[in-house]
């Protein structure tokens, strides 16, 4: 039994390895892009649109949505990263119901690529929101003691959106394993939607913690403290 | 190790990539569409609601239109019932002044015919009684109309009074053959019955009274003797007359009957 499909090694060169999570991540990623192409190749501004296009713009204008709902400011800003996050965990769940496949998000590499994505684009969207100087100045915040608990908060919360992505995608992968070798019947099935149904919270619970994130350093110390003093309402 | 770092390094590029791809692929032509579509609702929107305030300017104008429209159309009609009735008035003042013309014309026409109508009858009447008298005088006395008539004319002079006589007596003696009396008839006279008013003349006035004989059909059925401004006359136009009068009294009844 397979822990991760990085181990579900094709081709292999010295360090280059060619596993399963790189393949199964391209063909996503093919699957993604492409199919967005195709739909977005007859796009229409008039008030007759196909069923597809109906159906991204539902995903893209929820999408921008939840990160308004989070409190970014200018949700078209933060879409790209943020909602390629979203969809790429949430195909990655989806895709579990071809025979055969494993999730990438089921690899802790993977996942930690993803936690190192956002660890990287939380400082970068709040320097270029609020300036190098104001951000770094966040993390002595309310006092300077605070720095080093703010820089393990830092790298703690990275880990645990790595590892909470890898343990929920891997132990929904594991569970179906060991369930096929006990119960082969019904079972698996059962297990299976509840499997699609992780994958989608956890998509939900990544994107929206990286939003927060991000949210929390884009917003400067002034801003942070206007909705206490504002009255409610 | 469950982490592989050439994985890592490896799904770190794919997922920059991908960010890239799906930017380029899917949010930037979904938004601009969006944009667009929202662009053109707002235009259509903000067309309708121009259009809506053109309808609502073009609504009020129509309605102050219809307005005035109904004013001046009752006003024009007010001003044709006032004309019309102006003018029916004056129709029926001239209707009725032609027709009282027309029934003075009648009225008068029917005057003129009605005494046309009693002057023919007159006429007949005349010819009838004529006939009548000279029929009844034939069968029963075997006598003529103009000898009756000569018979009452000598007769009548021997009727007058004295003075009437004298002067009448006066007016045929101062006759003479330029200037002789006149014995007018509606008939020609018979020889024997000029003879017998000659010879009466003669013998009552003691002389040849000159005689013009002339006959005249207007006096009708009879006879009568002038000189001098001096007449004596017999005709059947005195019952005539008096028969006239009679019929005067109701024209409708004898015109019916």
């Amino acid at each position: 039994m397979r822990l991760t499909p990085d181990n579900w090694i094709f081709w292999e060169y010295g360090f280059i390895k060619l596993n399963a999570t790189i393949v199964f991540t391209w063909a996503l990623m093919a699957v993604l892009v492409v199919g967005s192409m195709l739909i977005t190749r007859r796009l229409t501004t008039g008030h007759e649109r196909s069923r597809w296009q109906n159906l991204l713009e539902i995903v893209v204008t929820a999408i921008i949505g939840q990160i308004e709902d989070v409190g970014l400011q200018n949700p078209h800003r933060y879409l790209s990263f943020l909602g390629t996050l979203f969809l790429f965990v949430a195909a990655a769940s989806l895709a579990t119901v071809t025979p055969g496949y494993e999730p990438p998000t089921a690899s802790l590499s993977t996942t930690a690529a993803l936690a190192l994505c956002v660890l990287v684009a939380v400082p970068l969207f709040g320097i270029s929101s609020q300036g190098l100087a104001a951000y770094l100045k966040s993390y002595m915040q309310p006092t300077p003691i605070m720095l080093p608990f703010n820089l393990i908060s830092e790298v703690t919360r990275t880990l645990a959106l790595a590892v909470r992505l890898f343990g929920n995608m891997m132990s929904g992968a594991m569970i179906i394993a060991i369930l096929l070798s006990i119960t082969p019947f019904v079972f698996p099935i059962v297990m299976e939607v509840l499997g699609l149904l992780t994958g989608m919270v956890q998509a939900y619970i990544f994107t929206i913690l990286a939003a927060v994130y991000i949210a929390a350093a884009t917003r400067s110390s002034k801003a942070a403290k206007a909705p206490l003093s504002a009255p409610e309402g | 190790m469950l982490i592989d770092w050439f994985t890592v390094a490896a799904q770190l590029l794919n997922f920059i990539i991908l960010v890239y791809l799906m930017k380029r692929f899917l949010y930037k032509p979904v938004l601009d569409a969006i944009a667009a579509r929202e662009a053109k609702i707002a235009r259509e929107l903000a067309d309708a609601a121009e259009t809506r305030a053109r309808a609502h300017q073009q609504q009020a104008e129509f309605e102050q239109k219809n307005k005035t429209f109904d004013e001046q159309r009752a006003a024009l009609l007010s001003e044709a019932t006032q004309a019309a009735n102006t003018e029916r008035e004056r129709l029926l003042a001239e209707a009725r002044k032609a027709a009282e013309v027309a029934s003075k014309a009648r009225a008068k026409a029917l005057q003129a015919d009605t005494q046309a109508l009693h002057g023919e009858i007159v006429r007949k009447t005349q010819q009838r009684v004529l006939e009548i008298a000279r029929r009844t005088l034939a069968d029963l006395a075997d006598v003529s109309v103009e000898q009756r008539a000569c018979a009452m004319l000598i007769q009548r002079w021997h009727e007058v009074d004295g003075a009437t006589l004298a002067a009448l007596g006066t007016a045929l003696k101062a006759t003479s053959a330029q200037t002789p009396a006149l014995l007018r008839s509606a008939f020609d006279l018979p020889p024997e019955q000029l003879a017998a008013i000659q010879a009466a003349l003669n013998e009552t006035f003691g002389q040849t009274i000159e005689l013009k004989v002339e006959t005249a059909p207007e006096v009708i059925s009879g006879i009568e003797l002038s000189a001098q401004g001096q007449k004596l006359a017999w005709s059947i136009a005195d019952y005539l007359t008096a028969f006239s009068d009679k019929l005067d009294e109701d024209p409708t009844k004898w015109s019916s009957a």
